[in-house]
């Protein structure tokens, strides 16, 4: 007998037990970060001049920027001398050998998740190859996307096998200054994804499981950048359900997207940072930049998020409806938990003529955490017949826990129409009683509950994601009942 | 099926069952009458296992064990359903999804294998039409929306479905309308086996026309102060619960 909402806090503060931490790199640069820095980072890529250029005119334009205040978390300052900017891939020999070396707990994990054999070992970090044979996979699905003429790789081989495409694109939809963690960012990103779809193609496959299967560790500060020329379609998946740890506790990425006309990209992420212990020691901060840009006529960007990691998440997915007709959405759950911070949301801008975009962002807060959304429509005065639709509902379990709403609109054009609704909810005690009554555990009621509340989202998402985000936050809310 | 002694129960400070005793065996259906906040929806409550009561003192023996040991979903997977007074609404959550949850929990505690989903749907099919639900109640959400008497018409079905070994209907009767009155009943009289055992909270004689209880407890102030056959209930629906409370003081 244990209904009462005390417990329904226990419920949601299940430890986190399944990280694993990363062996220290050998091939590091010393902390801190000046002009040397940046070109030796460039140096070591054997980067073209107008990277390194390029690079340079970030930092110089980061060094006069100051570090945003305004979200709705809190943390101690960054000491951005103390982080060392460049680590080099770690060798094999520092990983573990096989599955067997892996902490079994973590292996639990994988298989509750629902992980595919093949890729557990990658994701818990065992030199793959020596391991079982991903490459023979890999090259299939890369015989098949270069049939189609698609180019997906690591962005450094991008720029040194399509430069021409990197300086084209690359900053084109968010600016080094756009701000603080960009500037950042674009001053000593390392490694990242780069994804060019021709003109009318649609691309063969999601562009997932070879991600999946290939990515090196992501790094601090990741940089993808995806472009859909004409006509063209392709869906991407990034992140993964399993649990991350990362001794970098500052990440900061940034995604561009561009769509030319009649160009479709869904972009899809799931992500399950460590979020710090019970008292948020230890947790990442996540602080990203992702915005699409739908440059041509009827484009569209979707971004389809599921968030459960990260002590602190800062995080605003964003669409530019620039072509006429071009439709822009954005479905999320964030789950924030004991001491996460969680300041999410999104930025619509319409400045086509009926552009439309939707808006369905899905806040749990659990625990002592805080969750935002922050939200702005922006829509100027040519944006003729825009518009959009935002619903934000928000899921308290427990009571010490909070939900903020601040959504911003900035309607410039008086023919628009943007409708904007928001709900808040809780796990009520009774509602757990009514399932146990039932004969559904407390913790499988609290999971069917919030399925229910995360439906509409996870329907956006491709079928085995979608399945792995469910399994994901039932995980992520499992008790420490039993 | 039940053996109730002497029980006692509290919520906060205050004690609303005061050393309560009754004993239900397989095959009876008893009802249960008092006046308001007497403490009927305690009983269920408590019986449920609900965790704002504290019980203070006495045994409840069901099926021959410990009773007060098991947790609430413990309790159901052993066979006993409570029809709640106010069912909850349970946004977002289809009602079919949880009404097949709550059936393959059961089975599992039992050693079954879940149960089929085209299996599913045609048993609960069937169900609604005898209680006269659309099937579409299916997809809405857990009680999400639904009428006064739409609730009690679900909570009958989810009980049709679960089959229990002791069901508790808490005032299932009000709000229904005459004809899911009759419905309501007939499902419960297809209950009435000799393994099961039935308990009635109502406040009316109508329900009781319907379904035929082979006892009738008046409870008063946390306690049962008369007991008697179905014309208890005709005596009470003519001469008020104050004949019953003098009687017991007097
Ligand atoms: N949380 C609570 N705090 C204090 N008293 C409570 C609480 N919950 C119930 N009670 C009291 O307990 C008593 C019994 O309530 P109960 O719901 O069991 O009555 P009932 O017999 O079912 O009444 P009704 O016929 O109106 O449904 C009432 O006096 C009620 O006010
Ligand atoms: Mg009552």
């Amino acid at each position: 007998m244990s209904t009462d909402p005390d417990n329904i806090d226990s419920i949601v503060n299940r430890r986190y037990e399944h990280g694993f931490v990363t062996d220290i790199a050998t091939d590091t640069m010393p902390p801190g970060l000046d002009e040397n820095v940046v070109r030796a980072i460039s140096a070591r890529k054997k980067e073209p001049e107008f990277l390194l250029e390029w690079r340079l005119r970030a930092y110089r334009q980061w060094r006069e920027m100051q570090e945003p205040d305004w979200a709705h978390v809190h943390y101690p300052p960054i000491d951005f001398e103390a982080i060392s900017y460049y680590a080099a891939p770690k060798s094999d020999d520092e990983r573990p050998k096989s599955l067997e070396e892996v902490d079994p707990k973590l292996l639990e994990t994988y298989d509750k998740l629902g992980i595919p054999l093949h890729e557990r070992a990658r994701l818990a970090g065992v030199a793959v190859d020596a391991v079982f044979d991903s490459v023979s996979v890999a090259t299939t699905f890369k015989e098949r996307l270069s049939e189609a003429g698609v180019i997906f790789c690591p962005f450094s081989e991008a720029v040194t096998n399509h430069p021409e495409l990197v300086q084209k694109y690359l900053g084109s939809v968010v600016p080094q200054r756009d701000n603080f963690y960009a500037a950042l960012n674009s001053a000593v990103f390392s490694e990242g994804s780069f994804v060019y779809i021709p003109k009318g193609v649609r691309c063969p496959m999601e562009l997932s499981t070879y991600f999946r299967i290939n990515a090196a560790n992501t790094g601090q500060f990741e940089r993808t950048l995806i472009i859909a020329d004409e006509g063209s379609h392709v869906s991407y998946l990034e992140g993964c359900t399993a649990p991350m740890r990362d001794e970098n506790q500052l990440h900061a990425a940034v995604v561009e997207l561009v769509a030319l006309k009649d160009a479709e990209i869904k972009y899809s992420t799931v992500q399950n940072w460590y979020p710090g212990d019970e008292n948020g020691v230890g947790g990442i901060y996540n602080f990203v930049t992702k915005r699409g840009d739908c440059r041509g006529a009827n484009s569209k960007i979707s971004w389809t998020q599921v968030e459960t990691g990260s002590a602190i998440t800062w995080k605003y997915p964003s669409c530019l409806l620039r072509g006429d007709n071009s439709v822009g959405e954005f479905y999320s759950v964030a789950v924030a938990n004991n001491y996460q911070q969680a300041d999410t949301g999104t930025k619509m801008i319409h400045i086509g003529r009926n552009t439309s975009s939707t808006i369905v962002s899905k806040g749990i807060s659990a625990g002592n955490a805080q969750n935002a959304y922050r939200g702005l429509v922006r829509v100027m005065p040519q944006a003729d017949g825009a518009r959009n639709h935002t619903q934000c509902d928000s899921l308290l379990i427990g009571k010490n826990c909070g939900a903020h709403t601040f959504p911003y609109m900035e309607i410039k054009n008086p023919g628009a129409r943007v409708e904007h609704e928001a709900t808040t909810s809780k796990i009520s005690a009774d509602q757990l009683f009514y399932c146990r009554q039932r004969g559904i555990s407390e913790e499988d009621a609290v999971n069917m509950i919030v399925n229910g509340f995360c439906k509409e989202v996870f329907k956006e998402l491709p079928m085995e994601f979608a399945v792995e985000a469910q399994a994901l936050l039932n995980v992520s809310l499992e008790g420490a009942v039993g | 099926m039940l053996e109730i002694n002497n029980l006692k129960a509290t919520i906060g400070t205050t004690e609303i069952l005061r050393g309560l005793s009754l004993s239900v065996k397989a095959g009876e259906v008893h009802a249960i009458m008092g006046p308001n906040g007497s403490g009927k929806s305690t009983l269920a409550q408590v019986i449920a296992g609900h965790a704002d009561y504290e019980v203070t003192d006495g045994t409840v023996t069901y099926k021959g064990s410990n009773l007060l040991e098991l947790e609430p979903e413990e309790r159901a997977r052993e066979g006993i359903f409570l029809s709640f007074q106010y069912p909850v609404e349970i946004a977002g959550v289809n009602n079919a999804y949880l009404l097949k949850a709550s059936m393959n929990a059961k089975r599992k505690h039992q050693g079954l294998e879940e149960i089929d989903a085209f299996e599913f749907l045609k048993l609960a099919k069937e169900k609604m039409a005898l209680l006269g639900m659309d099937p579409k109640f299916l997809n809405r959400g857990v009680n999400e929306g639904f009428s006064g008497g739409e609730k009690k018409r679900n909570e009958i079905l989810q009980m049709a479905m679960l089959e229990p070994s002791l069901a508790i209907l808490d005032e299932t009767d009000s709000g229904l309308d005459i004809d899911a009155l009759r419905a309501v009943a007939e499902g419960v009289n297809s209950l009435r086996t000799p393994e099961r055992a039935i308990i009635l909270v109502t406040h009316y004689q109508r329900l009781l026309d319907y379904i035929e209880p082979d006892f009738v407890h008046v409870l008063s102030e946390g306690r049962i102060v008369r007991s008697g056959d179905k014309s208890l209930a005709l005596q009470l629906e003519e001469k008020g619960y104050d004949w019953v409370r003098e009687a017991a003081t007097g």
